[in-house]
């Protein structure tokens, strides 16, 4: 067993996947991941993954895209070359709500979702690092480092207690690269 | 999400016994990996002369300039106009589905957000090219933005709502861009790891290296949230600056304070009702009718007759304050609708919106997929016509008698305008092929909950009223997709 890299404990259904986190983590056994085909709350509680901070960032993107057009919009039309339109004000700031309001969505988005990317490393053509292929399909995976957790036949034991479907022992850490 | 029974008196969102998470990967991504059926290319080739002939009409008109539209000197905006916001209109329903029914928990949204979605983003096509093809000097289209130009720095005019209009279509458009390709982004996963060679390095390059770690998903669902929550702003925000267009003018019959909201009703009715239109074909084409049920189908006709009526009351809002306002040009022209030389078309809009609708008030005609479409059909062809009565019938009658015109249009009008359909339909058919129509994570979420297997092994094991039992079971009787002899002996 000595070029094990990864244990993966490949689990048919989230509760049972759930509950095999429970009794890994009650033997101190660390988790290096999970990988699941779709989003499984309370299991971030269980993994110690830290709440997100894309809101904060999301209003703090928002908020300069609010300033950016707003001053820009003053910028153009009251100080660079004011038009006097029936000699209304230049800067009629009910008619730039609406621009103003559009910027501030624009940079919102873009700057939450461009956090969102950059802080899980997802860019285009990234090559992907994959565990198990069937973790986008049917498959709720978790991945132990074998070279951490060193009783590996107990690690079987308590996967296959908790209800894991297969257990695989990976030479290489990822299998998605050629 | 797991751990707790959803009430047996919700009605299932995925039907069929045999359904695993694997079986919901192979029936999505079927038409994605698989060779298209004769329905696909039919629907294809037919949609793909339409956008030749608009690839045709759109060309000859920057070559002859819009003198080759219908247009007159009363009568400036017509089918162009009329185009562009009946498309944006549509757009509105994906945005609606994909962010509003997420912020009020709907989960019915899970199994018909991705192609909404698809739908808004090439519906704002279609009226962006409207746009720009209606400007006479299409080459000239970068004007509208904010930029310093070769005359000194000359800046757009910031109180038009033209401008307004560029803000928020462009925004729009690449907020709603955002906000589908970051969910498509686990389902492309999916089929990236099921593909071999070249089509799996495309998918591996347009899946950004998405594992569906802990992290990811935890975030993504962060992601989800906030960007629902501004986008649910954004589309309203959108249709309200389209209505500013004709409200901050001047002309009877725009000039109206009630138009960003009965605008706003608008579009998401004639969005749902092309929804409808889109769905009902595909889920029978598609073979999804385990995912895209009768529930959904009756949800959605219950929005179109909620916002048809708010549409109707805003009709009847218009008139009430046309005649009230004592304003004579305003009271004529909601007359002249009915008795002016458009009567017809007054028709067709109060015909199709108001009276048509109110069909969907019988439960029988809700769960009629046959005539849930036709009238999903009259509803677009009912909010066209709205678009041209606003638009024609209050510009061809103006102020100066002498200046009173019609408005034929030509074939080009009619080409660009048919084209666009055939755009649309194109693009639509070719995202069916490549990419999966259905969010496969977000249904794969509603499987342990939410679905006919999920409630049936619910009543077996007992604990459930009987009374409640045998609601759930009456209410089962629409679906279409439920076998209805195997609850006849519970």
């Amino acid at each position: 067993m000595g070029n094990i890299k990864y244990i993966l404990g490949s689990f048919g259904d989230p509760d049972e996947m759930m509950h095999g986190i429970d009794k890994l983590q009650e033997n101190n056994i660390s988790i290096h991941d999970v990988y699941t085909p779709m989003p499984i709350h309370g299991i971030e509680a269980k993994l110690g993954v830290k709440r997100s901070k894309l809101d904060i960032a999301a209003f703090f993107f928002g908020i300069t895209g609010t300033i950016t057009m707003l001053s820009f919009v003053y910028y153009a039309a009251a100080w660079d070359w004011p038009i006097n339109i029936g000699g209304k004000p230049h800067f009629a700031l009910p008619d730039f709500i609406p621009i103003t309001f559009e910027l501030t969505i624009l940079f919102c988005a873009f700057g939450l979702v461009g956090s969102y990317y950059a802080s899980t490393h997802l860019f285009p053509g990234r090559a992907p690092r994959v565990m198990d292929l069937r973790a986008t399909d049917d498959r709720f995976i978790i991945a132990i480092d074998a070279t951490q957790n060193a009783e590996h036949t107990k690690i079987d034991g308590l996967l296959k207690e908790a209800g894991a479907l297969e257990i695989k022992y990976n030479e290489r850490k990822y299998v998605s690269y050629e | 999400m797991s751990g707790h029974n959803e009430s047996i008196l919700r009605e299932p969102l995925i039907t069929g016994h045999d359904i695993t998470y694997a079986k919901i990967t192979n029936d999505i991504l079927s038409p994605v990996e698989n060779k298209p059926n004769k329905a696909w290319w039919i629907g294809f080739i037919v949609s793909a002369l339409g956008a030749t002939l608009w690839l045709f009409a759109v060309s000859y008109t920057f070559w002859n300039g819009i003198g080759s539209w219908g247009l007159n000197k009363t009568v400036g905006w017509a089918w162009d106009i009329t185009g562009f916001v009946w498309w944006v209109g549509i757009g509105h329903a994906g945005t609606l589905i994909s962010a509003v029914l997420l912020l009020f928990r709907q989960n019915w949204r899970n199994s018909i957000n991705r192609s909404a979605e698809a739908m808004t983003i090439f519906a704002v096509i279609c009226a962006a090219t409207y746009v720009v093809s209606h400007m006479g000097r299409p080459w000239l289209a970068y004007w509208v933005l904010p930029l310093p130009n070769q005359f000194g720095s000359l800046w757009v005019n910031f109180n038009s709502p033209l401008v307004w209009d560029m803000f928020a279509i462009s925004t729009y458009f690449s907020v709603s861009l955002l906000f589908w390709y970051t969910g498509l982004l686990p389902d492309m996963a999916s089929i990236r790891d099921r593909a071999t060679g070249f089509r799996r390095r495309i998918y591996s390059v347009l899946s950004f290296g998405w594992t569906g770690n802990v992290k990811t998903w935890q975030r993504f669902e962060a992601v989800s949230l906030i960007l629902a929550g501004i986008a649910t702003p954004l589309v309203l925000s959108v249709h309200t600056i389209v209505s500013m267009d004709f409200a901050t003018s001047v002309i009877p019959g725009w000039h109206t304070t009630i138009f960003p909201p009965y605008f706003v009703a608008g579009a998401i009715f004639s969005g749902f009702a092309m929804v409808q239109t889109l769905l009902l074909v595909t889920r029978k084409v598609l073979g999804l009718e385990n995912y895209i049920t009768m529930f959904h189908i009756e949800s959605m006709n219950k929005i179109i007759l909620v916002t048809g009526s708010i549409v109707g009351v805003a009709y009847l809002t218009e008139f009430f304050i046309a005649f009230y306002s004592g304003s004579e040009y305003e009271q004529y022209t909601f007359l002249n609708r009915f008795i002016g030389p458009y009567w017809w078309a007054g028709c067709m809009m109060y015909g199709c919106n108001i009276l048509m609708t109110q069909l969907m008030w019988f439960k029988k005609v809700r769960t009629n997929i046959p005539l849930s479409w036709i009238l999903s059909i009259i509803v677009n062809i009912g909010m066209w016509f709205e678009r041209f009565v606003i638009i024609v019938v209050s510009l061809h009658r103006d102020y100066l008698p002498s200046s009173w015109a019609m408005f034929y249009p030509t074939w080009v009008d009619v080409s660009v305008f048919v084209g666009s359909i055939g755009v649309f339909f194109t693009l639509f058919l070719l995202f069916l092929r490549v990419m999966p129509s259905i969010a496969i994570a977000e249904v794969k979420l509603l499987l342990k909950t939410s679905s006919e297997q999920a409630k049936l092994s619910q009543i077996k094991t007992g604990h459930v009223e009987v009374a409640y039992v045998s609601e759930y079971v009456d209410s089962l009787e629409k679906f279409d997709s439920v076998k209805q002899e195997e609850y006849a002996k519970i």
